[in-house]
């Protein structure tokens, strides 16, 4: 196989009000499928560890599961792992409708971290981003200035960014912009 | 701007988060329709000033198709209910005529 590399290689930014770093390879597969089906949960419980409720994202150590939307879910496995997870779905959900795609190559993953985090990622999307209004275990899908992205925390002050990998560099200048010296908002 | 609720996700939004997609409730004439309705379904279209029923997609979001009813003077949104219908609820109706008595809209009133 070719030699895999991330969008940006690990870029980060460090000289601002919050720390911007590239996440490097990422293993993402995109699932969709009727999420009530018992088959289905006990696929994602076996392969993610838990399912996710709704807009939420239900964490286990690297792995995890995010809900996208009715019938659609983002599973979060180590990079070399996701082939793998995608012949382990389509065995354990043989005869059911579904569709497990590894779309870890078409994604870029950044954090965004630091005491004025929130500030940046407030910035960016038209999301509430109060301490009361989005908490740990949230997923959210919106957009960041221009393009389509989802995040949710990593932890008390650390935000995860998922978007395309086509525009990956695109979201890294804007993070990276967005966390200048001195543009600190201070509204939360 | 508008806050819309998606009905499908169940998020909050402004509308930049969505895509207006047009006009609601369109009978999608075809094959075997005469000339009168295909022009009906291709371009004719309503106009108001107040109480209009919209399809949206949640673009940045879940992706999902869905109805709302607003008015084009205040933008206020009066509510969102799933696309898989052919008319809006009655709750969606009863809330229009709690703030716009008497409106009607094509033929829904």
């Amino acid at each position: 196989m070719s030699n895999a590399v991330s969008a940006l290689q690990g870029a980060a930014f460090s000289d601002g009000i919050a720390e911007v770093r590239e996440l490097g390879l990422r293993g993402m597969i995109t699932l969709r499928g009727d999420l009530s089906d018992k088959k289905l949960i006990k696929a994602v419980k076996a392969v993610a560890g838990a399912m996710p409720e709704q807009r939420k994202i239900a964490l286990k150590g690297d792995a995890g599961a995010a809900w996208m939307s009715l019938d659609e879910l983002l599973l979060m496995v180590p990079h070399s792992d996701a082939l793998g997870t995608v012949e382990t779905l389509n065995s354990a959900l043989n005869g059911t409708h579904f569709l497990a795609a590894n779309v870890s190559d078409a994604r870029a993953v950044f954090e965004v971290s630091g005491p004025y985090a929130r500030d940046v990622m407030a910035k960016l999307a038209p999301v509430d981003f109060a301490p009361d209004a989005f908490e740990m275990g949230m997923f959210r899908r919106s957009r960041m200035a221009q393009v389509p992205a989802a995040f949710w925390m990593s932890d008390e002050d650390a935000f995860r960014v998922v978007c395309f990998r086509s525009v990956g560099e695109y979201m890294f200048d804007l993070l990276s912009v967005a966390a200048q010296t001195g543009s600190e908002v201070d509204v939360f | 701007m508008l806050i819309l609720e998606c009905p499908c996700c169940g998020v909050t939004g402004e509308e930049t988060e969505f895509h207006a997609g047009g006009e609601a409730h369109l009978k999608r004439h075809s094959v075997g329709s005469t000339d009168d309705q295909f022009e009906e379904y291709l371009f004719m279209r309503e106009n108001p000033r107040g109480v209009h029923l919209e399809r949206w997609r949640h673009n940045n979001g879940c992706g999902k198709w869905f109805h709302a009813a607003r008015c084009t003077m205040t933008l206020e949104v009066f509510g969102t209910y799933p696309a898989q219908t052919y008319e809006p609820p009655q709750e969606i109706k009863d809330a229009i005529s709690a703030k716009r008595p008497g409106w009607s809209w094509r033929n829904f009133s």
